[in-house]
């Protein structure tokens, strides 16, 4: 029984992680970048939740506002920061994320402080059944994951912009060619991650209730791992790669004489399968071309 | 009055000047071809007229429009396709998917069924392969794939580079027929070739590209004709 809950509990922390791997791996997919910021933006998301609930007092509207503000905030970012760098070596491209991450962390401690804020957004309680105990968030998180995943994959696969994404990824000249607006498919790529990275910032809130300037940064770097383990570049392999991920921490937390070394065990399964498959478990290889 | 019209046309990469003020036309109904060796500014005549990468000087008009600041997208929603150099087929989605791409700049729909039978009339390879992962095709394939997804946008001009390239005889024989086919049924063609030889033979115009320059120009026959040609790119 207990052993369930620890899966349940794993795969919460998964889809969590997996919602922000999906923003690294669709932004890397598309834009060849690596959007270092990102993690931050759940930070933001998790203030804007803050901010909504002593404003309104209403979970609902203050999430559905921090989601657009992330949303907001993406596009911002890719317009001021990274736009003027599309051509430019990948390596100024990095240092301008990194500068933005900084940027947004410092920001916030700057309006909120740097002492933690405590955000309880809604007691939810526990639901029992067949033996189970299993707080309501999780079944919250999960439930919102499965649904979002599922209509990312659709969406990408059936509509027409999400057919133009994957022809950019491919190839961002034949894409042009095709009559694509590269620049607006990169904004709406930007869009989503930094959508997906509000709901990220309400599963982690409503997981542990401290919110401070860098809830997203440790997330952010296991999410990150959790694409690249899962192939970066491509969706699923985000959602297998955070799945994975999140399984392996909350099974390793409950192993007293492991427990300490749960991040160190997150990444030497990241260096293991990186030695076995250099691309990631759903990773191309991309052919290149002489 | 031209359809396309490149006057003056300078395009450089760093310090290294690809395009030297290059003019050529191509009129309505016509095929015109670039010929040149490797290296001349085929390629990228071709990327520049249509956007991909930036001029630093002269004017591109195209059915009476000035296009040379335009980018490259919009240039496509005006009726113009390419087929790049490699193909550049997207590998990864379904050859159905990738003649779906093709329609991209096509906002109405109701053409869509109309121009897939079209192209799989003229290609009966691809109606076969159609939900075959694209990068499976063979390199003739390929190239059929690539060409059915330029006219999926049922472009005015049709821009082709080194369609040849790579290909056995007898594709290359089946590819330049098409091409005339296609320029039979009303679509204007600005082909780039290394076969000199086929290539002026289905050319009303040509021009010889040679290091960023044009250095002759004149009928297909014309062209073939000349000692010049004859001996840099006919091997006689």
């Amino acid at each position: 029984m207990e052993f369930i809950e620890t899966l349940i509990n794993g795969l919460s922390i998964g889809s969590t992680y997996a919602m922000i791997a999906l923003g690294y791996t669709m932004v890397y997919g598309i834009a060849k970048m690596l959007n270092f910021a990102h993690g931050d933006v759940i930070m933001v998301g998790g203030y804007m939740i803050y901010v909504g609930l002593t404003v309104s007092g209403n979970p609902i509207i203050s999430f559905l506002a921090a989601v657009l503000c992330c949303i907001v905030l993406g596009i911002t970012i890719e317009k001021v920061a990274y736009r003027p760098l599309r051509g430019a070596s990948p390596l100024a491209v990095l240092i301008t994320a990194i500068g933005v991450s900084y940027l947004l962390q410092s920001s916030a401690q700057m309006i909120f402080g740097s002492a933690p804020k405590m955000v309880t957004i809604a007691d939810l309680g526990n639901l029992k059944f067949a033996g189970l105990s299993i707080p309501v968030y999780i079944i919250v998180t999960l439930g919102c994951s499965v649904v979002i995943m599922t209509a990312l994959s659709l969406f990408v696969k059936y509509t027409r912009t999400g057919r133009a994404m994957i022809a950019v990824s491919e190839d961002k000249g034949a894409a042009q060619l095709m009559g694509i607006n590269v620049n607006r498919i990169i904004m709406i790529t930007f869009a989503i991650g930094s959508g997906l990275a509000a709901f990220a910032g309400l599963f982690m809130l409503m997981k542990s209730p401290s919110l401070s300037n860098t809830l997203g940064a440790m997330p952010g770097i296991k999410a990150f791992t959790a694409a690249v383990i899962g192939g970066i570049g491509s969706i699923p392999g985000a959602m297998l790669g955070g799945i994975l991920m999140g399984v392996v921490e909350a099974i390793s937390l409950t192993v007293p004489p492991v427990a300490p070394y749960t991040d160190a065990i997150e990444f030497i399964i990241l260096i293991i399968i990186l030695l076995v498959r250099p691309t990631g478990i759903l990773g191309k290889k991309r052919r290149e071309k002489v | 009055m031209a359809l396309l019209e490149v006057k003056d046309l300078e395009v450089s990469y760093g310090v290294i000047q690809a395009l030297k003020g290059i003019s050529f036309e191509v009129k309505e109904g016509e095929i015109v071809t670039l010929i040149g060796a490797n290296g001349a500014g085929k390629t990228t005549t071709m990327q520049s007229v249509i956007g991909l990468i930036p001029s630093r000087h002269g004017t591109v008009t195209y059915d009476g429009q000035d296009i040379t600041k335009m980018p490259c997208h919009k240039i496509v929603h005006l009726g113009m396709s390419q087929v790049p150099e490699g193909r550049r087929i997207f590998q990864e989605l379904t050859v159905y998917e990738n003649l779906l791409m093709g329609a991209y700049s096509r906002k109405k729909e109701d053409t869509f069924k109309e121009d897939l039978e079209n192209v799989y009339k003229r290609f009966p390879r691809l109606a076969e392969r159609s939900n075959q992962i694209a990068g499976t095709l063979s390199g003739g394939e390929q190239q059929m794939l690539a060409m059915g997804r330029a006219l999926m946008s049922r472009p005015k001009l049709l821009m082709l580079d080194e369609p040849s390239m790579g290909l056995s005889p007898l594709l290359v024989d089946e590819v330049f027929d098409i091409i005339k086919d296609i320029n039979k049924d009303g679509t204007t063609i600005l082909l780039v070739e290394q076969n000199a030889g086929k290539s002026l033979a289905i050319s009303d115009r040509a021009y010889v590209l040679e290091t960023g320059s044009i250095v002759l120009s004149g009928t297909g026959a014309e062209l073939a004709a000349s000692e010049e040609v004859k001996k840099a790119y006919l091997g006689v």
